[in-house]
């Protein structure tokens, strides 16, 4: 296999006086998929823009295999995108949806529409060949968008949150087919942005978590999930996002500043006594009658099977996540069991310093 | 607030009376003061025709609407009483979110300080208060759906509060604030609240009923965890609950459910175990690894493990079936062959695509 990729150096882009990217660099391998997981305004989207070569970074600059590629035409850049609207030809058909990029390029009309055929196989829209874009449903738009994208057999495909106006039912299931559809594209670079982590971590080889322009970390999505750099990074690869207390560790016990305390735990043994900020998931939190710590419900959210309830606690505001639908009203009393070997300490900087 | 009441509400746009010529198939249907009802299902399932039918926009081709003591099938909108949420923000533009939330107090001849001190209260509570002076134009798509639900909350004697996809327009990343204020609102004043929405996380969150609708028919209506718990059918075990339920082809012999040639144990008393085929329903949450054979434990293969952060979805093929499991993080996940435990309590039988009832 060539070994191709795509780097790039102290990438920067303002647009209006806002930072969107703030000296980024990384490189990224053919064969293998990247999900680049941030909030609204993260700088996703132009961190995908100036990839596809529809806006020119201020500073720094990409290559491709060593070769200088900003600066390069968009269509001289190899690159195919699919967006969060689904955008599609509205006057040809499905099937010459698909077709398109292969006409340009100067495929025969006969063997452009035989590969366009597979394509919507492959995507499982056999048989809507003939039908317009605005006959199908959104999902189905998407797919068709999907399928042209991959009809340009790029070296690179940058897919900018292509689930986010599906319903979840919908997600779920574009989620499965993607890791069939992306596993075995060998000769490609694919970089997938999305806001929700649990589809950054089932899809992407590697993540790259970004932050108001700037590139956190980097990494096997195992590893950052389970050893977050910061307390910025582990509030984003978390859903909710992590719990953070602040606290100190002194006579070898963890203090929270509302004044509760527990036992050290054994990761933390060799922290130096001072102040902290330690960090719990959602789901590591326990509902449990018999929990020291008491809260009440501000509100009770369900997504998928989960229920998160947002509580108001003697240590401060909390977020749990139960397994199952538990319909609690406002303002409910509850009991919370927190395990401090679940914890995760930070500097009061926000560095990571003990993960469990 | 009110309690609304359908009684024989059907509705055929033709005004045929055939089975196919329903948009909205007869039923009878109460709605509680004081609680939330989602309408849930995919376009064209009948639910907002339904909900056109409660606010008058269409009048119904038979049976009676009743809000409270009162049948208002005949009354227009406008004298029904109710607070309505579209798709879309309905506001006034050129006027200043103020002048939007006030209006229905003027237009009632409320004195101007009980204005003031109504619009005060709910802008708070909407968090617009900082906003009241700005022209609404100006403002975001979901702070412009929050005037529109305002708007309704500043009456106090409105019947019921509608809605319509509400959040249909509101950017991705605001929906879940929205989805919070809303809900929040809607706990504190324990507004009657129709809801229609087609995604299943706004229906579980918001209602203490959901109506799954399919076809012009109510499929199976109830609390979230009830859906959850007892699907009605195969179709709500897929579409509540994610990953969806699992489904295996089993057949009742005596009082057992027979799958891949082992009999299982079920929570079902043995004469209620259809006999023939039926399937097991089992949702991913409840199925766990074991160390030791046992009852109602099946030899299963590991053949795909998804990491999605606090949990893991393993997918394993037991007797020539495939099946999700969910597992916490912490959980361990076995490699290779495993043995796959299903708990008695948690199995579901359905025959043709119908929940087998339990009792």
């Amino acid at each position: 296999m060539l070994a191709v990729t795509l780097n790039a150096e102290n990438l920067s882009v303002s647009l209006d006086g806002t930072v969107h990217l703030d000296h980024v660099d990384f490189t990224l391998a053919r064969g293998r998929l990247y999900t680049v997981i941030g909030r609204t305004l993260a700088g996703k989207s132009t961190l995908l823009r100036v990839i596809a070569g529809l806006l020119e970074p201020d500073s720094g600059r990409i290559t491709l295999d060593k070769r200088q590629f900003s600066g390069l035409p968009v269509w001289r850049r190899d690159v195919a995108m699919v967006y969060q609207q689904f955008i599609n030809y509205p006057h040809l058909s499905v099937l010459d949806n698909v077709a398109f990029p292969l006409r340009r390029r100067g495929t025969p009309k006969h063997e452009a529409r035989r590969r366009a055929g597979e394509l919507l196989m492959r995507v499982g829209l056999e048989g809507f060949e003939t039908r317009r874009p605005s006959q199908l449903s959104g999902g189905q738009q998407q797919r068709v968008a999907l399928a042209r994208a991959l009809a340009k057999q790029a070296g690179i495909l940058l897919l900018d949150e292509p689930l986010v106006n599906l319903d979840y039912k919908l997600r779920e299931q574009f989620r499965e087919e993607f890791r069939g559809l992306f596993a075995g594209q060998a000769d490609m670079i694919v970089v997938y942005t999305t806001t929700e982590i649990g589809e950054a971590m089932m899809l992407g080889h590697e993540i790259l978590v970004l932050h108001e322009g700037r590139l956190l970390q980097m990494g096997r999505p195992a590893d950052v999930f389970e050893r977050p750099a910061s307390t910025t990074v582990a509030e984003i690869v978390n859903d909710p996002p992590m719990n953070l207390l602040d606290g100190h560790i002194a006579d070898n016990t963890l203090h929270f500043s509302s004044g509760m305390g527990a036992t050290l735990p054994l990761h933390m043994v060799a922290l130096p006594p001072g102040r902290y900020r330690f960090g719990i998931r959602a789901n590591d939190l326990e509902m449990r009658p018999d929990g020291a710590i008491g809260g009440e419900v501000i509100v009770a959210e369900v997504s998928g099977s989960e229920t998160f309830l947002h509580l108001d606690t003697a240590i401060g505001p909390l977020a749990v996540k139960c397994e199952g639908i538990h319909p609690l009203a406002l303002r409910t009393q509850v009991r919370l069991a927190l395990e401090p070997e679940r914890l995760f300490a930070f500097s009061p900087e926000g560095g990571l310093v003990a993960a469990p | 607030m009110a309690q609304i009441t359908l009684k024989q509400i059907g509705h055929s746009y033709s005004g045929g009376t055939r089975p196919g010529d329903y948009a909205l198939c007869p039923l009878d249907m109460t709605w509680h003061d004081g609680r939330t009802y989602a309408l849930l299902g995919p376009s064209g399932c009948g639910k907002t025709t339904m909900l056109n039918i409660v606010s008058g926009i269409v009048t119904p081709s038979q049976g009676r609407v009743w809000f409270d003591q009162r049948d208002v099938t005949g009354l227009p909108t406008a004298r029904r009483n109710i607070a309505q949420v579209f798709q879309f923000p309905v506001i006034y533009g050129s006027k200043t979110v103020y002048q939007n939330l006030a209006f229905p107090l003027v237009c009632r001849k409320w004195a101007s300080d009980r204005i003031r001190r109504k619009v005060g209260e709910i802008a708070d509570l909407l968090d617009l208060g900082a906003k009241l002076g700005k022209p609404a134009r100006g403002l975001t798509a979901d702070e412009k759906q929050l005037i529109s639900l305002g708007r309704g909350l500043v009456r106090e004697d409105v019947s019921a509060v509608l809605m319509d996809e509400p959040l249909t327009v509101i950017d991705p990343q605001m929906k879940f604030h929205l989805r919070r204020k809303l809900k929040e609102i809607n706990d504190r004043f324990k507004l009657t609240l129709v809801y229609v929405t087609h995604d299943q996380d706004e229906a579980m969150t918001f209602a203490s009923e959901i109506l799954v609708m399919s076809g012009g028919r109510v499929v199976q209506s109830g609390p979230p965890e009830h859906l959850f718990e007892f699907p009605q059918t195969t179709y709500v075990g897929y579409f509540i609950g994610s990953p969806a339920m699992n489904f295996l082809d089993a057949e009742g012999q005596g009082d057992r459910a027979v799958f891949a040639g082992i009999p299982l144990t079920t929570a079902y008393p043995g004469d209620r175990v259809p006999q023939g085929a039926i399937r097991i329903g089992v949702r991913p949450e409840y199925l766990e690894f074991v160390a030791t054979a046992g009852e109602n434990v099946l030899a299963a293969m590991v053949v795909d493990v998804q990491d999605h952060g606090g949990v893991r979805i393993v997918e394993v093929e037991v007797g020539g079936a495939r099946v999700k499991v969910k597992l916490a993080r912490e959980k361990p996940v076995p490699e290779g062959p495993a043995l796959l435990r299903l708990p008695p309590g948690k199995i579901r039988l359905y025959r043709d695509g119908e929940l087998v009832p339990l009792d």
